[in-house]
């Protein structure tokens, strides 16, 4: 048999048919929901009399709309009300599991997936939200959809798909002291640009990628629809079956033994050929910085500001130009004088565990600058429950960080967290477009030890020249 | 869904490249639970002045503009955000195609399934249709589906690929559930050996 890419094997796993001439139809394992982009599906379902085929393979939260602050408290907005409301009540009647608003299970889709061992190797995983891509870091295939075909996985529990190219994105190297795999990605996007990786399935190969925890691999592949890639997978291996054993949906006793075996057999054969290649020098990568309006817009926190006119095509030039005037940059500027006047720790990309422990290492001791407004915003209610039985809620609150419940948050501003005009953000989230975080808001992201450290210092630092508080700590220049 | 055959129609010049979907849709309109009505929000933050007055210098609050129907913009279309809420934005404002020299793939694939036709030309040919709309007010391009053909009064005649499957859809305004669900013993067929480890118990 021909050598097979990882992505080949998912693929040829899932056609449930393939006519010629047509899309496949391939088969979806698991349907995750959430209240902004299902009513409409829910809601054409019903108008054409169809049922929901999975409800067993569907499950619903309540995370994007959600407020951070007392959840014993009504909700203010009465449309986010209407909409909360309404999820719930199309799970009621379609007979979904629902994690809602009061739930411990509550938190971002894309946190609680994997966190309760929905999220398997192996699997296809949608949902409607781009960052879907997250799943792909335990070798599932995992990608966003819009609502229409949030309806179609209802309907059918099938996709139509035309089956996608395949890139390999090697790290070469290791992540540096200081440096995370949150700069990593971001490394690599500003590398590609935000379309280098549209039409493609990203893996993920090198060293690297195997000494990373499953929550760095999150983010990584969190982040492959930022380079324009709708899935990003890395080879399932000990740390993905090591953290998935014992999770609430992941299969128990002898069926896990028997699915670690298949799963085993998932990685990318020796041989295979990829579409495309791209190699990333990690020995190279220092913290990063994003100084524009597009995730490809980043750079190293010890580089200056581009010059527009460093670009080479006319477009480039053109948008970087808009990019600098809507944040109030100037080329050549040091990001080291750019002062912030928010800080956003949280979002699908960077709310798990080892982002807040990575955080509150940086704050530990310190106080957030006095012009500083700071927000951690745990990725679910069990992260946020482990941080504090570690203590973590405590140094945050110490350090002057406000500590908030689950939820999407600042990073797309649904909820009553945005930004106002003019405002200034260090962001541990995926996006820095024009009005993301609020209307005339200014995002740069970064990794969470970076934005910890921009809360404290009140500008950006190269979090590498740290020196930390905390008893036995230690500056990175001397880990 | 409305078939989309032949279309005739003004011309909108917006010169960005990478317009992402949190700037067609942003993000506070994304709590109504309707398909409909999204169009007077569509580019709510170029479009309207803090105030809620229409900015003048956006090109959709010109005349004729506003009555455009084809979108001409840079690379990168509709990237970001999986929102169909775009599409449907773009729809209720009353664009029936979007042209550019690339898209986001799932906004592309949104546009499908909303009976918007987004066509891929050159930089060279989006360029030739920048200057164009920039010398005549109101330019207009007849789209022809059937045909896979954009052209205008003046003798320009660009020709696009489109995928056979998507276009048989788009011409025919078909409902691909349906189509789906003809597979039904397929289907049926493949959830019988689908492993036991990938149910959720």
């Amino acid at each position: 048999m021909k050598p097979r890419t990882m992505f080949e094997k998912i693929w040829d796993q899932h056609v449930v048919e393939q006519k010629e001439g047509k899309p496949a139809i391939i088969y979806i394992d698991l349907h995750l929901v959430h209240e902004v982009t299902s009513p409409q599906a829910f809601e054409g379902l019903r108008l054409a009399g169809r049922k929901l085929r999975r409800p067993d393979l569907t499950m619903a939260v309540m995370d994007h709309n959600v407020p951070t602050t007392d959840r014993s408290l009504p909700i203010q907005d009465p449309i986010a009300k209407k909409q909360i409301d309404t999820l719930a009540k199309n799970c009621k009647d379609f007979g979904v599991t629902l994690f809602d608003l009061h739930s411990p299970k509550q938190g971002i889709v894309h946190v609680v997936g994997p966190e309760l061992g929905l999220t398997l190797p192996g699997k296809t995983i949608v949902c409607g939200d781009s960052h879907t891509s997250t799943h792909g870091a335990f070798g599932a295939l995992a990608f966003g959809i819009g609502t229409s075909e949030v309806e179609h996985v209802m309907a059918t529990q099938c996709l139509q798909q035309h089956k996608p190219k395949t890139m390999e994105v090697h790290f070469k190297g290791s992540l540096q002291p200081g440096v995370t795999a949150k700069d990593a990605i971001l490394a690599l996007i500003a590398q590609i640009g935000t379309a280098g990786a549209t039409g493609y399935v990203i893996e993920y190969t090198g060293e690297a990628i195997r000494s990373m925890s499953m929550e760095e691999r999150m983010t990584i592949c969190n982040m492959s629809i930022e380079a324009g890639a709708r899935a990003g997978l890395i080879a399932p291996d000990e740390t993905t079956f090591a953290y998935l054993e014992g999770r609430p949906y992941a299969p128990k006793g002898e069926l896990f033994k028997q699915a670690v075996e298949d799963w085993k057999k998932l990685a990318t054969d020796e041989g295979a050929e990829f579409d495309a290649r791209v190699v990333v020098d990690l020995d190279q990568v220092a913290p990063q910085v994003t100084w524009g309006t597009s995730p490809g817009m980043g750079m190293a926190i010890t580089d200056t500001i581009p010059d527009p006119n460093s670009f080479a095509t006319e477009t480039e030039q053109q948008a970087a130009k808009l990019a600098l005037e809507y944040m109030g940059l100037k080329a050549g500027q040091s990001m080291t004088e750019v002062k912030v006047d928010r800080v956003f720790i949280g979002s699908c990309t960077n709310s798990r565990i080892e982002d807040l422990r990575a955080a509150a290492r940086v704050a530990q001791g310190y106080q957030v600058a006095p012009h500083v407004q700071a927000l951690v915003v745990p990725g679910s209610q069990q992260v946020k429950k482990q941080a504090e039985e570690e203590g973590l809620d405590q140094i945050f609150k110490e350090a002057g960080f406000e500590w908030r419940e689950a939820g999407c948050s600042m990073c797309l501003g649904m909820n009553p967290d945005i930004l106002s005009p003019g405002e200034r953000c260090a962001s541990t989230s995926n996006r820095n477009f024009e009005g993301r975080q609020g209307r005339g808001g200014r995002t740069h992201l970064v990794s969470p030890e970076m934005a910890a450290a921009a809360a404290i210092k009140g500008h950006f630092v190269d979090v590498r020249k740290w020196q930390f508080k905390q008893k036995g700590g230690k500056s990175y220049a001397t880990v | 869904m409305q078939p989309f055959k032949q279309h005739t129609g003004v011309v909108a010049p917006l010169d960005r490249a990478n317009v992402d979907t949190d700037a067609i849709i942003p993000k506070q309109f994304l709590k109504r639970i309707e398909r409909s009505g999204f169009g007077q929000f569509l580019f709510y933050d170029w479009r309207f002045e803090e105030d809620g007055k229409p900015n003048p210098s956006f090109v959709l609050n010109q005349d004729p503009y506003n009555q455009a129907t084809i979108l001409l913009a840079r690379e990168n279309f509709g990237c970001g955000s999986s929102r169909e809420h775009a599409p449907w934005a773009l729809l209720d404002f009353g664009f029936r195609a979007i042209i550019a020299p690339s898209f986001a793939d799932i906004f592309y694939n949104n546009c499908f399934k909303n009976g918007i036709l987004p066509i891929r030309l050159t930089e060279e040919q989006v360029a030739e249709l920048f200057e164009r709309t920039y010398q005549t007010q109101g330019y207009p391009l007849t789209i022809d589906l059937e045909q896979q053909v954009v052209t205008d009064t003046n003798g320009l005649r660009f020709s696009f690929e489109v995928d056979e499957y998507r276009r048989y859809c788009l011409l025919n305004g078909l409902d691909d559930i349906g189509i789906t669900l003809q597979s039904e013993a397929a289907i049926a067929a493949y959830e019988q050996k689908r492993p036991l480890y990938y149910e959720n118990r």
